[in-house]
């Protein structure tokens, strides 16, 4: 260990990320592709990054007040699912079996909870809290028959692909 | 690593100047490395700092502003007023504790 005095090190932590910008689109339903656009944004919000998030398609349901407490997990589909614990693989043929559904959202919620990470509408809130801008996707809106009423009450607005476009000029994207 | 001078102490940081050392940071130090970065410090800075202070010394890591809000009792959104823009690093940085690891 050096016992050299060197010249003070102050991290720059104002303006290292100024300009910067991200847009997240958020377009699944389900409660496991729900988080990485959340996890993200939380995470560049925390970096003092402008952040949007952009729900449209299935992922307007994280954002629906009657459906974002709902969100489901379902293993069908899902060839990385293994037994808990270990790297065999659960058999696609039993995972449409009846109740499959509610018990891995069950399982996943547990997970996601024992590492401290919020439930989805706790995580927009912490999202919103930290400065990030929510936006519901026009053409999502008209499909559901939703207006901005049915979402939560911090969506900053239902807008058109060509809004979101203009929103997000020169930003870093991301497609979720 | 680099040991620099403050009020008069040898004190050991790493390449991006945070302090490596749990020990050699008392209220005086946070006080200099808050003032480095442009914050100054009220009753409500120092709650946050106390906090991660005792939360290191029990969890072994710092804690990230999802747990200042849960555990330490504090909102994100008074986190980001206090500690404009990145309210985690700043917090770890004038607590003389590692950045945060967690992700959330």
């Amino acid at each position: 260990m050096t016992t050299t005095m060197t010249a003070p090190i102050v991290p720059n932590f104002d303006t290292e990320s100024e300009g910067r910008k991200l847009a997240i689109i958020c377009s699944k339903g389900n409660l496991d592709m729900a988080y990485p656009g959340l996890i993200l944004g939380n995470a560049a919000l925390g970096e003092g990054i402008e952040t949007h998030l952009f729900f449209t398609f299935w992922g307007f349901d994280m954002i629906t007040k009657s459906r974002m407490d709902h969100l489901q997990f379902s293993p069908a589909g899902n060839t990385a699912m293994h037994i808990p614990g270990g790297d065999m693989h659960i058999p696609q043929a039993i995972m449409p079996a009846p109740g499959m559904t509610a018990m891995a959202t069950h399982m996943l919620k547990k997970s996601i909870a024992d590492l401290g990470v919020p439930e989805v509408p706790d995580f927009l809130d912490q999202i919103v809290a930290a400065g990030g801008h929510l936006w519901g996707c026009r053409m999502s809106a008209d499909m559901n028959k939703l207006g901005l009423g049915d979402l939560r009450d911090d969506v900053e607005g239902i807008i058109s692909a060509t809004d979101f476009i203009e929103l997000t000029e020169g930003a870093q994207l991301l497609f979720i | 690593m680099p040991v620099v001078e403050m009020i008069g102490k040898p004190i050991h940081i790493n390449e991006e100047g945070f302090l490596t050392e749990y020990n050699e940071w008392d209220p005086a130090i946070g006080k200099v490395l808050a003032e480095q970065i442009g914050v100054e410090m009220t009753d409500e800075h120092w709650k946050i700092i106390n906090f991660l202070r005792e939360d290191f010394k029990t969890e072994g890591e710092t804690a990230t502003s999802r747990r200042v809000q849960t555990v330490g009792g504090v909102p994100v959104k008074i986190q980001f007023e206090l500690f404009p823009k990145k309210p985690a690093k700043k917090m770890a940085y004038i607590a003389g504790l590692p950045k945060p690891k967690g992700c959330v």
